[in-house]
């Protein structure tokens, strides 16, 4: 007996395309877009004798499009997929939040959703009055909050301010209010999309293990992240969907190595017209290499020789600052470097003109096994010019002689062996030596 | 445990029963609002005693001093009081109801609930200022000597009348100001000129006797007129007029309700 089950599940959203958006304006997701698209369609119908009219072409995007899935009870299934893939639009007609515009899914269980942390907080009020409001909006009954209460309390670390209003809270005090709310939610089925994004990471991790315990007692969670590694953490089974349909169903494991290998290039090195290329007025991605000792990479990476990035951007507008950020995965996601050309004083602000910038990883960072490097760069605290994710790979072969010795996949460190220095110990004092 | 349907075009068969299940949201958000409102209590409190209080002193200066008009037989203020009880419960209802799925968009779009709680909160925040309304008319009726009669048992009546009238505009006009945007702009004017074609400053008994049927077609004159024969227990009810009202409110009510319906599965879309 399954506890969802989705037969032909589409939704359709009417979008009017705005030609003089142009470029300049970067939207996070698609979500985003068609909200923002489905606005602009409804100021111009109700203007429709304004001039700006022959700038809009109406179009119908199927955001879900035929979706056949079933879920079993006591199931902790990861949804991933590219941005605009459908999967939010997904959690939201599970959620009940929108209606599909044909299909059927049916439900057999009690649905708590969680598509952000703190929705209907309001900042007037004082955490011990927010927590009433945010358990009862996120589907709780009074009696099971005031049972919950001094556990939620005790578990968001904010005991003292309970009776401040939560405007006075930081942010980090904030989001620990709320997630303690949701982590305490215990319907049949929990819906959580992307929110584990925001807080510091040991109460990410909290929160994890809040979860997986609410998961082991049997409940069924749907879980939608782009990370890969909470997914793999969380997660029993995955869905890959493309274009609103299921392209892969399977362990959670497996869809992700199959979503990752699908939407990486497998090269070591990618470059883009001045045209074609990502950005914006201000900067442009031209190319990014990945090379040893000045030379572009054929087949592997040795593990026993720096492995540089090499970006090439062309900056248009000249900013006050401008980061370029870099980001290496291995094969599940998980983000081994993450790294900024902010660390370098003299690359903050770049001239007009092509730039050519070297990222070094020193010999032995990484370990053998592939990897994949995702590219951001934005002026800081301000606006994100171009996010490639995934865009070239490579991957890291054992060479030297000494590692070579033992059976290829023996090492299991993130970082390679030889990244530690071993020596002879020729202190004069007595051995070990006492602190 | 029931099973959950969810299908294009089908939300209907289970919108009641889910209206059920969430009427505790539907009270805790009320509270929140209540909440907010008289935060800062003296503010809150002071706003809701001063408006009204203030409003009927206009009133009485200009119509019953400077245009002489008739009242009643009873003291100007308290002819004009009866009336702003359900004016005020009305124009406030509406005012906070009508911008409410708007200033909650955020919730809208990212949990589920019966979206028709939002707007149905306002009035219950309303209802509070209402009740100091009440304190204060009871004021001024112990100042001016006036003892009601054993009519005032049926003003819950017509406080269930007004609450019908503005529910149905309350419905319409949020749903609206979803649909589209600049509506807002336009709520303001709806709700003065509602004030000028409704008898709150003067008694509808002015109005000649062959056009009270039409000025009947403005429920808010029923509802009026009601709280005044409740409250000060000497006035001609106009019977035809007041059934006119009391039909025109109910069909405004299915009318609004109905509207909200067919546009609110498209709310999350569109806010």
């Amino acid at each position: 007996m399954s506890i969802i089950k989705v037969e032909n599940l589409s939704k359709k959203y009417i979008i009017g395309h705005d030609r003089h958006a142009g470029s300049a304006y970067r939207y996070q997701s698609l979500r985003d877009t068609v909200a923002h698209m489905a606005r602009g369609l409804y100021q111009r119908l109700r203007h429709p004798l304004s001039p700006n009219t022959e700038n809009t072409e109406i179009e119908e995007f199927w955001a879900l499009k035929d979706l056949n899935f079933e879920i079993q009870p006591g199931d902790r299934v990861g949804i991933i997929g590219r941005n605009g893939a459908g999967k939010s639009t997904l959690l939201k007609i599970l959620s009940r939040i929108t209606e599909p515009t044909s299909g059927r899914v049916e439900i057999d269980g009690r649905v708590a959703s969680l598509l952000e942390v703190g929705t209907g907080f309001h900042p007037e009020l004082t955490g011990r009055e927010n927590i009433y409001l945010n358990g009862a909006i996120l589907g709780m009954r009074r009696a099971e909050i005031r049972r919950k209460f001094d556990e939620i309390v005790e578990f968001s670390e904010i005991e003292k301010f309970l009776d401040t209003p939560v405007k006075r809270y930081s942010s980090g005090m904030y989001v620990r209010l709320a997630f303690a709310v949701a982590a305490h939610l215990e319907p049949e089925i929990l819906i959580i999309d992307e929110v584990l994004a925001v807080g510091d990471a040991a109460f990410q991790k909290k929160c994890l293990g809040k979860m997986e315990d609410v998961s082991k007692k049997g409940r069924t969670v749907l879980f939608v992240s782009h990370n890969m590694g909470a997914v793999i953490d969380l997660c029993s089974r995955g869905f890959l969907i493309e274009s609103g349909r299921v392209a892969m169903e399977g362990s959670a494991r497996g869809v992700v190595r199959k979503y990752l290998s699908s939407t990486i290039t497998k090269s070591t090195h990618k470059s883009w017209t001045h045209e074609a290329a990502p950005g914006d007025a201000t900067c442009k991605l031209r190319s990014l290499t990945v090379c040893q000792e000045n030379e572009p990479i054929l087949g592997s990476a040795l593990i026993s020789s720096p492995v540089q990035i090499c970006v090439s951007i062309d900056v248009e507008t000249p900013a006050n600052e401008l980061g370029l950020t870099l980001l290496v995965s291995d094969s599940e996601g998980k983000v081994i470097v993450h790294t900024s050309s902010m660390m370098n004083r003299r690359l903050r602000t770049p001239d007009r003109g092509q730039h050519f910038l070297k990222a070094t990883l020193p010999a032995y960072l990484l370990n053998s096994g592939d990897y994949i490097v995702s590219v951001v760069s934005d002026i800081p605290n301000n606006r994100i010019i171009f996010d490639e994710e995934n865009v070239i790979s490579f991957d890291v072969s054992l060479d030297c002689e000494e590692v070579g010795r033992y059976p290829a996949n023996s090492w299991t460190g993130a970082t390679g062996p030889g990244i530690v220095e071993w020596a002879r110990w020729e202190g004069q004092d007595e051995f070990p030596p006492v602190p | 445990m029931s099973k959950l349907v969810i299908e294009a075009g089908k939300a209907d068969r289970q919108y009641f029963k889910d209206l059920l299940a969430y009427r505790e949201l539907f009270l805790l958000l009320a509270w929140r609002d209540v909440l907010v409102r008289y935060k800062q209590t003296i503010i809150g409190v002071a706003w809701s005693v001063l408006r009204p209080l203030l409003t009927m002193i206009v009133f009485t200066i200009v119509f019953g001093r400077l245009a002489k008009m008739p009242s009643e037989g009873v003291a100007y203020p308290i002819l004009v009081f009866a009336a702003l009880l359900p004016w005020q419960f009305f124009s406030n209802t509406v005012n906070e109801g009508g911008n409410s799925l708007i200033s909650n968009a955020n919730m809208i779009s990212k949990v589920f609930f019966p979206r028709i709680i939002i707007p149905t909160t306002s009035m219950l925040v309303s209802l509070i200022d209402f009740l100091i309304s009440i304190l204060i008319l009871s004021a001024l009726m112990v100042w001016y000597q006036h003892v009601p009669t054993w009519k005032v048992v049926f003003l819950p009546l017509f406080l269930g009348l007004a609450a019908i009238t503005a529910l149905g505009v309350t419905y319409l006009i949020s749903a609206l100001n979803v649909k589209y945007r600049d509506f807002r702009y336009v709520l303001p004017f709806i709700i003065q000129f509602g004030l000028y074609i409704s008898p709150v400053g003067f008694s509808s008994s002015v109005v000649p006797d062959n056009w009270r049927l039409i000025y009947s077609l403005n429920p808010m004159v029923g509802v009026i007129d009601g709280f005044r024969w409740a409250i000060i227990g000497n006035t001609q009810m106009y019977w035809p007029g007041f059934f006119l009202s009391v039909g025109l409110a109910g069909l405004l009510l299915i009318f609004g309700f109905g509207f909200f319906r067919s546009v609110e599965r498209e709310f999350a879309d569109v806010i």
